[in-house]
C-alpha cells in the first residue's frame, strides 16, 4: 500500500509504556498508511492493547514519539487523539450502560444549541442515520444500552467511532461479542472504510480475521514487535510461529516448527 | 428455560392489566415516579384516616411543604453526587456553619462591624450571597480533594462533617445568633413569608403555561425529525394531570388562612375594621417552597439538558468510558460538590430564617435525611441512576412520615425506628423491582 501515499498516516517511534516495573510496551515502532489495514496480533499480555491505548490517548506513553501526517503529534488524552481524527473501538466497548445509544455516541462531543443546551433530537436523528448503515435492525434508541444485546452494544461502539469521520481507526477485538452474521457485517464495514481511505489498526486474537482483512501484520511478543510482514508474503503458520515463539520466520528452526506442530 | 415462568405469568394475567400497562407506557411517564406518588398517596390517606382527618388539611399540608423544603433543596444536589458514585456526609455540619456565618453577616457584621445598621433592604441578599459563595468554596475544596487528590469522598466529607461542626462550636461559643433580618426571615416561610392568593395563582398560571409549552415544544421537535410521538390522548392526559396537580397544590395553599391573632394584628396595623368572623387572608405558597421548586427546576435542567448533567450520569454509569470519551471527570466531580455547597447555603438560609436564629446544633443529622431522601427517591448507590423530582418526592415522603407520626403522638425514638425501617424497605423493594424489570 506504500504507493498510495509516501508519508505514513501514523508513525509511532520507540514507544515505551511501563506499569510500575513492568514494561508492557518496550521500544515499539509501527506505522500505518491511508487506506491500509494493519493487523496487530500477539498472545495475551503481548502489549497490543497497551500500544493502541497510547495512540488513542487513554494512556500516554512514557517515552517515544507519534507522528500524524509526518508531523509530530502530542497525544496525552483521548480528546487530543480525537482532534487528530483517531477514533477507537475499545475491547471493553467503553459504553456508559445507564444512558441511551445517542448519549453514548456523542459522549464528550454532545450537540448543543446556541446556549449550550443539549439537542437530544438532533443527536437521536444522527444516531438513527448511522445505525441504519451499521445495523438496520437496531430500534432501541430510547433505552439505556445496558438492556441491549452484545451485538447491539458493539454496533453502538462502532457507530461512535465511524460517525465522527475518523481518519485513523483503532479496532480492538471489534468482533469479539458478535455472531457470524454480525461479524460479516463488521468485515464488510472494514473493507468499506478502507476503500474510503481510512487507516485501520485491527487488533485481534482471530488470526483468520486478520488474514482476511489486513494488508500488513505486526506481531507483538512480550511488549516488543517481533516483526511486521506483508500478508501476501507469509502463511498463517508462519504468523502463528511468530506469535508463539516470538521470532521472525527466518530465525525459526525446523526443530522449533516441528515442535509447534507436534 | 428461565423465561418460561415469566411468559406463563404474562399469559395468565388478565387482559385488563396488560392494557393498563401498555396505556401507561404510551404516556411515557416515569413509572417509578408514578409509583412513588402512589406510595405518598397511601401514606397521606393512611395518616388522615388514623388521625381522624387531621392530616389532609390545608394547614397540615402547607406545613408539610415548608418542612420538606430545606431537605428537598439539598437532596437535589445529593442526587448528582450519589449518581457519580460519591457521597457527601458533611452537608449537616456545613449547613450549620453556613447558617451561622449568614447569621453573623446580617446580625453582627453588616449592622455593627460595618456600621450600616439593621434591616437594610440589601441585608438579606448580601447574607445569602456570602453564604452561597462560602458554600461553593468549601464544596469546591472538598470536591477538589476528592477528585484531584483521589481521597475517597466518604473520608473527605466525614472529615468535613467533623471540621465544620467543630468550627461552629469554636466560634459560636455556645451562643445563639438572633434575631435575623426582617426580609431574610421571609425565606423561612410562615404566614407572612408566602405569596398570598393572587401571587400563588399567577405562579400556577405560569407553571401551567410552562408545562404546556415544554411538552408541546418537545413534541414539535420530535415531529420535525420524524420520530415517533406519543398519542394525543396521552399528551392531553399528561398535561391535564400535571396542571391539575399544580392547581390543586395552589388551591390547598390558598385555603390555609392566616391565624386569627395575626389577622387581627394586621387589621389593626392597617386600620381595617375586621368583619365578623375575622379577616380571611389566604397564605398561599410559602417562599421556601417556591425556592425549592425553583431549585428543583434548575437542577433538573442541569441534570438532563446540560453537558454537566450528562457527564455526571456517564461517570456514574462507567467512569472509564467517561474518561475515554474525553470528559474531564475530575472537574465534573469537583463541580458536583460546588453545586452541593451552594444548595446547602440556600437550605441554611431557609432553616435559620425559619428559626429566626442560628444555633450551634443547626443541621445536625441533616446529612442522613438528605441522603435518605435521595435514596428513597430512587437514587442508586451503585451509581448512574437517580432523578431530581424523585429526590424531592423522597424528601416529601420522609417528612410526611415524620409529621404524620407527630400528629398521631408517636414519640421521637419510635419515629426514628419507623423512618429507618421504611428507608431500608423502600430501597430493598426498589432493588427487587429493578432486578425483575432487568430480566
Amino acid at each position: 500500500m506504500n504507493d498510495v501515499a509516501h508519508t505514513p498516516l501514523v508513525e509511532m517511534r520507540n514507544i515505551r509504556v511501563a506499569f510500575g516495573g513492568v514494561h508492557a510496551v518496550e521500544d515499539v515502532s509501527l506505522d500505518l498508511y491511508a487506506g491500509e489495514v494493519v493487523g496487530l496480533v500477539g498472545g495475551n499480555g503481548a502489549g497490543k492493547s497497551t500500544l493502541m491505548r497510547a495512540l488513542s490517548g487513554a494512556r500516554a506513553p512514557d517515552s517515544g514519539e507519534i507522528d500524524i501526517d509526518g508531523r509530530l503529534a502530542s497525544i496525552s488524552n483521548p480528546r487530543d487523539a480525537k482532534a487528530y481524527g483517531i477514533e477507537t473501538i475499545y475491547q471493553t466497548l467503553a459504553l456508559a450502560d445507564n444512558i441511551d445509544a445517542a448519549a453514548n455516541l456523542f459522549l464528550g462531543r454532545e450537540l448543543t444549541d446556541r446556549v449550550g443546551t443539549l439537542d437530544d433530537s438532533a443527536m437521536e436523528s444522527a444516531t438513527r442515520k448511522v445505525m441504519t448503515r451499521l445495523n438496520p435492525n437496531f430500534t432501541a434508541f430510547k433505552r439505556p444500552v445496558k438492556s441491549l444485546s452484545g451485538g447491539q452494544r458493539q454496533s453502538v461502539a462502532i457507530a461512535r467511532a465511524v460517525h465522527f469521520n475518523a481518519r485513523i481507526l483503532i479496532m480492538d477485538e471489534p468482533t469479539a461479542a458478535l455472531g457470524p452474521a454480525e461479524t460479516e457485517q463488521v468485515r464488510d464495514l472494514i473493507r468499506q472504510l478502507k476503500q474510503e481511505g481510512i487507516g485501520i489498526f485491527l487488533v485481534s486474537h482471530d488470526i483468520h480475521d486478520v488474514f482476511d482483512l489486513a494488508d500488513r501484520i505486526s506481531v507483538m511478543y512480550h511488549g516488543r514487535i517481533v516483526g511486521t510482514v506483508n500478508k501476501d508474503d507469509v502463511t498463517i503458520d508462519e504468523v502463528l510461529g511468530m506469535i508463539i515463539l516470538g521470532k521472525p520466520p527466518t530465525e525459526v528452526t525446523q526443530k522449533e516448527l516441528a515442535e509447534l506442530h507436534g | 428455560m428461565a423465561e418460561a415462568p415469566g411468559v406463563r405469568r404474562d399469559s395468565v394475567q388478565q387482559p385488563a392489566s396488560r392494557t393498563i400497562r401498555s396505556l401507561l407506557a404510551s404516556t411515557e411517564v416515569d413509572t417509578r415516579l408514578l409509583g412513588m406518588v402512589g406510595a405518598l398517596a397511601v401514606i397521606w390517606i393512611g395518616f388522615d384516616l388514623a388521625s381522624g382527618g387531621l392530616f389532609l388539611t390545608p394547614r397540615n399540608l402547607w406545613n408539610l411543604s415548608v418542612q420538606s423544603a430545606s431537605i428537598a433543596i439539598m437532596a437535589t444536589g445529593m442526587v448528582l453526587i450519589i449518581v457519580s458514585r460519591n457521597i457527601d456526609l458533611s452537608v449537616g455540619s456545613l449547613l450549620g456553619f453556613l447558617g451561622y456565618t449568614m447569621a453573623m453577616v446580617q446580625a453582627v457584621w453588616i449592622p455593627t462591624a460595618l456600621g450600616l445598621g439593621f434591616n437594610q433592604p440589601y441585608t438579606w441578599i448580601l447574607a445569602l450571597l456570602v453564604g452561597m459563595a462560602i458554600g461553593a468554596a468549601i464544596g469546591g475544596l472538598q470536591g477538589f480533594i476528592i477528585a484531584y487528590g483521589r481521597v475517597p469522598s466518604f473520608i473527605v466529607t466525614l472529615g468535613g462533617f467533623l471540621v465544620w461542626r467543630g468550627l461552629i462550636f469554636q466560634y459560636a461559643q455556645g451562643q445563639t445568633i438572633a434575631p435575623m433580618d426582617a426580609t431574610y426571615q421571609l425565606l423561612g416561610g410562615g404566614p407572612t413569608g408566602a405569596l398570598g392568593d393572587v401571587g400563588s395563582w399567577v405562579i400556577a398560571a405560569l407553571a401551567c403555561a410552562g408545562i404546556v409549552y415544554t411538552i408541546i415544544n418537545s413534541r414539535r421537535r420530535r415531529r420535525e425529525y420524524g420520530f415517533p410521538v406519543r398519542p394525543t390522548w396521552a399528551l392531553v392526559t399528561v398535561i391535564g394531570a400535571s396542571c391539575a396537580a399544580v392547581i390543586g397544590a395552589v388551591w390547598v395553599s390558598n385555603n390555609y388562612l392566616w391565624p386569627p391573632a395575626l389577622a387581627t394584628q394586621f387589621a389593626l396595623d392597617r386600620g381595617i375594621t375586621e368583619p365578623p368572623g375575622g379577616l380571611q387572608i389566604p397564605v398561599g405558597i410559602a417562599y421556601p417552597v417556591l425556592l425549592m421548586i425553583g431549585v428543583a427546576l434548575v437542577m433538573t435542567f442541569m441534570a438532563t439538558r446540560r453537558r454537566f448533567g450528562r457527564y455526571v450520569f456517564a461517570i456514574g454509569g462507567n467512569p472509564d468510558a467517561a474518561e475515554l470519551g474525553g470528559i474531564n471527570v475530575r472537574r465534573t466531580i469537583t463541580l458536583t460538590y460546588v453545586v452541593m455547597g451552594i444548595l446547602v447555603a440556600i437550605s441554611a438560609a431557609v432553616q435559620t430564617a425559619r428559626l429566626n436564629a442560628a444555633v450551634t446544633n443547626l443541621g445536625v443529622q441533616n446529612e442522613l435525611d438528605v441522603i435518605a431522601a435521595a435514596v428513597i427517591g430512587g437514587t442508586s448507590f451503585s451509581g448512574g441512576i437517580g432523578t431530581i423530582p424523585g429526590a424531592v418526592l423522597g424528601a416529601v415522603v420522609m417528612q410526611s412520615l415524620r409529621s404524620g407520626m407527630v400528629l398521631l403522638r408517636v414519640d421521637s425514638p419510635t419515629q426514628d425506628i419507623v423512618v429507618g425501617i421504611v428507608l431500608v424497605a423502600a430501597v430493598g423493594l426498589d432493588a427487587v423491582l429493578r432486578r425483575r424489570s432487568a430480566r
